[in-house]
């Protein structure tokens, strides 16, 4: 099967280093998102993967065929790996129908297979058009096509959508997804937005510093992220001090059970913010409340978004001088000033420190 | 799409045995060799055959009373006409780019034309008239009235592209107008405005017929006497080698003025179009102070031109030879138009995709005939193939070659900007989409920087139809190009029989002295593409 690995690939330019033992698994017919910051080494990773550029070190295969480890160096065209660039990069020169066309050979344009191709895009009516004459994600589609058109191995898209509007992102991000499921491509998408990496995904890999920093499923992610920077890189996050014992960790949210890997002794902890519970606190309401163990203070901020609402909250204690984060249904959004008792839900999650 | 799904992934076609390692651009570095080579050859052969003699006798040829003042009659010129070009053509340029003249676009035009008019032309329209015109004053009107262009192009350019906002901003911190040009504007185009004086400097070393024409002896005068006439090569030489040294000097002042002042464009954001200076009643001044500048740069040799061809109307013209003269002139200036392209591309293939310091080094060996003047190329290579390779002497192959030499700046220029713009991702994209480097090169670099090949091959066409020094050196022994066959007329004041051939001329090379405004002003009002 189509399975790509990179392993321990080491690639930098003018003595800087971008890529740095980078080791990556890719598994057959899935689609891995490479999540990274700009200016991280993603395009590098596509560009050594494709053959636009040589690895200084290290190894990607796919199916098993060694493509470059140093020794051996197949070049792009032989490596029966599509690539979407940034853009699209169309042929300026090419009509849509020329550009998909491109890679077959010309008993393959003759046939129907490039009409097919448009069709399964979804842009059949253009195939007679001029690259400018078509809309951004028009664009992509033909891409897509093209890098399809030569039944490729693997797949690899350049952030993709990163170019297109927000409503038309999430509308060619669907069909994208869609359709590399339905040709059970082995693909990579790289991209620097979270939430369309988590979204679209089979698994996730992170790329900070050089190298993979963590992989896994979108869940496995966001659940139990690796350290404290990668909980929040992927989203809004708590994180608190904790002492643990006995699998329980006493923070100052009170004793809230852990999952994942810990000491004994102190150390932090990750709550999301959809795992605070936030309610009003009134003078005689106040006394009643000491049931679940909670914590109290003041909203300091709300970001009112219509389906939820992100409330900022100054605890009234000197010793927690960081905000806290709690996501609440849009109509429990609260004025600013308002005192609140704020108590956590479900099992928190024990990170190391970085 | 079920086909595409189901069907059989023929892993075959990709995994043909190639065991490849990083090649070397072999057809680009030999290309880029070759270019080289023949940059070099001239100037190597040059020094060779100067100092045959020993350096001895270089320096007694060179220290010598009339050396002194050739020098000074060669100094003193350019420094007057320079500085006269670089007023015509900003104060030009101004008026057309931004005040509220009228009819802009046929001024750009009108103001831009003299350059598709050779300069020994213009010499011949002025003193075909007048007899009497000779020496320094001469001189400098006609070589500035024909080389001004060179400074109104490229400033024109810059003040279309001038940002506004800069200039709004200096008013809103209390400049004038005037002090606001002088401090903001002219900051910003200077760069354009000393492009435009190099290029007039070594148009004005290089000149030899118009002043062959006003008696007013250079330095590139003297050496075709002393080769022509004193069949003296070793003294040419060592006079060519005085030449060099001079445009050396011209292109390191530039340099040295250039990297001074910067031009830099705050932000990626919007540029502003200036705004245009409303002229009021000095619209009138403006006109005829253009007017002028159109009327004795162009209108005086056109018209004389026209005068002498109804004159020597009466007389029987020899179509013959000047049927003979075209077709010469068309075959050299086509095949030397062609190997400058074609070494172009693999100069600027190496220059813009494997840049490095080697590649560095070809591109800047391929500009340096820029400032070589023809004559000088011109007798390098008969100093080479007189002693080493005599059967190349005055063949039409080694004039060809001397051409393409000559003008491989130009088709370079040509060439490289287009492959600067054509984006190295399409290539990419091509080979992974299964085709070998040659094919892409092929199917999508070369579409794409076509009319950057058509550019330069033109440019190089004519700048060879109209080149008179190296033709006169070098051509084949009883054959002649229009240059020559002019310059044999006017030299016996057969002014009649001269104008036809000068016509000619005007006529092929008026065509891209019209197409370069035409470009230009697509290029301010599209702006760059994408």
């Amino acid at each position: 099967m189509n399975r790509l690995s990179v392993a321990d690939l080491r690639k930098g330019y003018a003595g800087r280093p971008v890529l740095e033992g980078l080791s990556l698994e890719v598994p057959a017919g899935s689609l891995t998102a490479v999540l990274g910051l700009s200016g991280c080494g993603k395009t590098t990773l596509l560009r050594v993967i494709a053959g636009f550029e040589r690895a200084q070190a290290g190894s990607v295969s796919l199916a098993g065929r060694t493509l470059d480890d140093g020794r051996t160096y197949v070049p792009p065209e032989r490596r029966g790996i599509g690539y979407v660039p940034q853009e699209g990069a169309l042929f300026p020169h090419l009509s849509v129908e020329a550009n998909v066309g491109f890679g077959l050979s010309r008993r393959e344009r003759r046939g129907d297979a490039v009409a097919g191709l448009l069709e399964m895009v979804g842009i059949a009516p253009l195939a007679g058009r001029l690259p400018h004459e078509l809309s951004g994600g028009e664009q992509q589609r033909v891409a897509l096509a093209r890098a399809l058109a030569c039944r490729p191995q693997a797949l690899l898209l350049d952030e993709p959508f990163s170019s297109l509007d927000a409503s038309l992102r999430a509308r060619v991000r669907e069909e994208v997804h869609e359709l590399l499921r339905e040709q059970g491509v082995t693909a990579v998408l790289v991209t620097h937005d979270q939430e369309e990496a988590l979204s679209l995904a089979d698994t996730v890999a992170v790329l900070r510093d050089g190298h993979i920093v963590q992989q896994g499923t979108p869940f496995e992610l966001y659940e139990q992220p690796a350290d404290e920077r990668l909980a929040r890189f992927l989203g809004a996050v708590n994180v608190i001090d904790a002492s643990f014992q006995d699998g329980t960790a006493r923070t100052s949210l009170g004793a809230l059970r852990v999952r994942g890997e810990h000491g004994a002794g102190s150390g932090l902890v990750m709550v999301r913010p959809e795992q605070l519970d936030v309610r009003p606190r009134t003078g005689h309401a106040d006394a009643a409340a000491g049931a679940s163990p909670s914590l109290e203070g003041r909203v300091e901020q709300c970001r009112y978004y219509g389906h939820d609402a992100l409330l900022h909250i100054r605890a009234e204690r000197p010793d927690i001088t960081e905000l806290l984060l709690a996501r609440v249904h849009g109509e429990q959004a609260l004025p600013v000033g308002t005192p609140v008792s704020v108590a956590a839900r479900g099992p928190v999650i024990a990170l190391a420190r970085s | 799409m079920s086909t595409l799904a189901t069907a059989p992934r023929s892993t075959s076609r990709w995994t043909r045995g190639w065991s490849g390692r990083r090649r070397w651009p072999l057809v680009s570095s030999l290309g880029g060799a070759i270019a080289a080579a023949l940059v070099l050859l001239p100037l190597i052969f040059l020094v060779v055959e100067a100092q045959q003699s020993g350096w001895g006798e270089v320096e007694r040829l060179l220290l010598r009373h009339t050396v002194a003042v050739l020098l000074w009659n060669t100094v003193r010129l350019t420094l007057a006409c320079t500085a006269l070009c670089a007023l015509l053509g900003v104060g030009a340029a101004w008026c057309v780019e931004r005040t509220d003249l009228p009819a802009r676009r046929a001024w750009a035009v009108a103001l831009v034309l003299p350059l598709g008019v050779p300069d020994f032309v213009v010499g011949y329209g002025w003193v075909s008239l007048e007899p009497s015109l000779h020496g320094y004053l001469a001189a400098v009107m006609i070589m500035t009235l024909s080389l001004y262009p060179l400074v109104y192009l490229p400033v024109a350019a810059a003040l279309a592209n001038v940002d506004g906002s800069l200039e709004e901003a200096a008013r809103s911190l209390g400049l004038g107008p005037w002090r606001t040009f002088w401090r903001v504007t002219l900051r910003q185009i200077s760069p354009a405005v000393l492009g435009g004086c190099l290029l007039v400097t070594l148009g004005l070393l290089a000149e030899y017929g118009a002043f062959e024409i006003v008696q007013y002896e250079t330095f590139t005068v003297a050496i075709f006497t002393e080769f022509k006439l004193g069949f003296d090569t070793v003294a040419a030489c060592a006079l060519s080698l005085v030449l060099v040294a001079l445009s050396v000097a011209a292109l390191g002042g530039e340099f040295a003025l250039a990297s001074r002042g910067r031009s830099w464009r705050p932000g990626p954001g919007a540029r502003r179009v200036a705004a245009r200076v409303g002229l009021g009643r000095r619209r009138v001044g403006a006109m005829l102070a253009l007017g002028a500048i159109v009327g004795l740069a162009l209108g005086v040799p056109l018209g004389s031109l026209a005068y002498w061809m109804a004159r020597g109307s009466s007389t029987t013209l020899p179509s013959a030879s000047i049927l003979s003269a075209l077709t010469h002139t068309v075959a050299y200036s086509a095949a030397a138009a062609a190997i400058a392209t074609a070494l172009a591309v693999p100069v600027s293939t190496l220059a813009i995709r494997h840049r490095n310091r080697f590649t560095l080094l070809i591109e800047r060996l391929a500009y340096l005939p820029m400032a070589l003047p023809g004559l000088v190329i011109a007798l390098g290579l008969v100093a080479f193939s007189v002693r080493y390779a005599l059967a190349l002497y005055q063949s039409a192959f080694e004039l060809i070659v001397a051409y393409a030499i000559l003008f491989l700046p130009l088709a370079v220029v040509g060439v490289r900007s287009a492959l600067a713009q054509a984006p190295p991702r399409l290539e990419e994209v091509g080979r992974s989409l299964g085709r070998r480097p040659a094919a892409v090169w092929c199917r999508v670099t070369l579409p794409l920087i076509a009319p950057g090949i058509a550019a330069a091959f033109a440019l190089v066409f004519i700048s060879s139809t109209t080149e008179l020094t190296a033709t006169l050196l070098l051509r084949p022994t009883g054959v002649n190009t229009l240059a020559t066959q002019f310059w044999a007329y006017t030299s016996d004041f057969s002014y009649g029989a001269a104008a036809p051939y000068a016509a000619l001329m005007v006529a092929i090379s008026a065509v891209p002295a019209y197409l370069l405004t035409r470009r230009m002003a697509t290029v301010a009002r599209i702006g760059a593409p994408q």
